[in-house]
């Protein structure tokens, strides 16, 4: 079964306070060579037969709509992944 | 429904003139503070009025309260799944309408009005990113809205505030717009609990008729309940103002 791969980031200029916690644990585990950390979305939306050009669109209209908030978020990929 | 306080004397003699005012409060899945803010309604002298989010009507109401909670477990984003409830579009809809529905966000409230497009920037994890409650100081900051008119401009008021995505946020030139505007109506003093833009607690619609604001009025309105100073009901002022408005008394 297909599915379309949808990735969701906090936008660059906001602060992401998840990623800037997570930052800060890595180096406690002696993982010493990153610097910063964002943390975003990814959704698996499955599709009951063949991935059209049309549900390849609702699926972007979807992630700019519900999966994402365009305020604090940008849609940073939609894909296709075979099963 | 006459509504019994529970410690001391009702804060308010309820006036009879504000019963015909019907102020609904929305139910969701997790909502968590519609009783209070039902409650709030009742003794500020108004009529309550249950709504719920699969309602396709308004049942009459004259202004509608979007209560505090986690809709939908803040699953997604807070407030997110709550913006497409089918009793939503139709609060939007008479929000936008020449009629002005007044509609307060509470909390999840106020995160369902962003992601509504109702009001404008949005809240993220707050930025110690640890939950939060504490009796927060707010600063009046525009008293011209129908939540705010019984409040004096500049007044400062101690309610309740309990959140983790509390951190209000929005791009400078929105924040500009804001302040330019008059239509920042709330701003945290002394202490910003979650690092919100310009210390924004709430804000307001340029009509005026819609109001945000992440502390919680509805928990500050009743002697022996609400923060131990100021009488504890610093908050009664968001429901009295509304009910004054319908009803058309003068401030």
């Amino acid at each position: 079964m297909p599915r379309i791969v949808v990735d969701v980031m906090p936008k660059p200029e906001i602060l992401d306070p998840q990623g800037k916690a997570i930052v800060g644990a890595l180096p406690r585990l002696g993982f010493t060579s990153f610097s910063a950390v964002r943390q975003g979305k990814r959704f698996e939306l499955t599709v009951d037969g063949e991935v059209t050009d049309a549900i390849l669109a609702q699926a972007r209209e979807a992630a700019e709509t519900l999966l994402s908030n365009p305020v604090i978020e940008d849609v940073v990929n939609v894909e296709v992944v075979e099963a | 429904m006459t509504e019994l306080p529970l410690i001391g004397e009702a804060p308010v003699a309820a006036e009879s003139r504000l019963n015909g005012a019907r102020i609904g409060v929305v139910t969701f899945p997790g909502t968590l503070d519609d009783r209070d803010a039902a409650r709030a309604v009742r003794l500020a002298g108004g009529t309550a009025v249950a709504l719920w989010h699969a309602d396709t009507e308004l049942a009459d109401v004259d202004a509608v309260v979007i209560p505090g909670g986690f809709s939908y477990g803040d699953y997604l984003r807070a407030g997110a799944i709550s913006r497409f409830a089918p009793l939503m579009s139709k609060i939007i809809d008479a929000a936008n309408s020449d009629a002005k529905l007044p509609v307060l966000g509470i909390c999840n409230g106020f995160q369902i009005l962003t992601e509504s497009h109702l009001l404008p920037g949005s809240m993220i994890k707050n930025d110690h990113l640890k939950f939060l409650c504490r009796d927060q100081v707010l600063r009046v900051e525009n008293n011209t809205t129908v939540w705010t008119a019984d409040y004096e401009a500049g007044q400062e008021i101690l309610v309740p505030l309990k959140n983790q995505d509390g951190q209000y946020i929005a791009d400078e030139k929105t924040l500009d717009a804001l302040e330019a505007e008059g239509r920042v109506a709330f701003r945290y003093v002394g202490f910003n609990p979650n690092g919100s833009r310009r210390d924004i607690a709430g804000i307001t619609n340029a009509a005026g008729n819609v109001v945000g604001l992440m502390p919680h009025p509805e928990h500050a309105v009743e002697p022996g309940f609400g923060p131990e100073s100021n009488a504890g009901t610093d908050g009664l002022g968001f429901f009295t103002s509304v009910l004054n408005k319908i009803v058309g008394g003068a401030k």
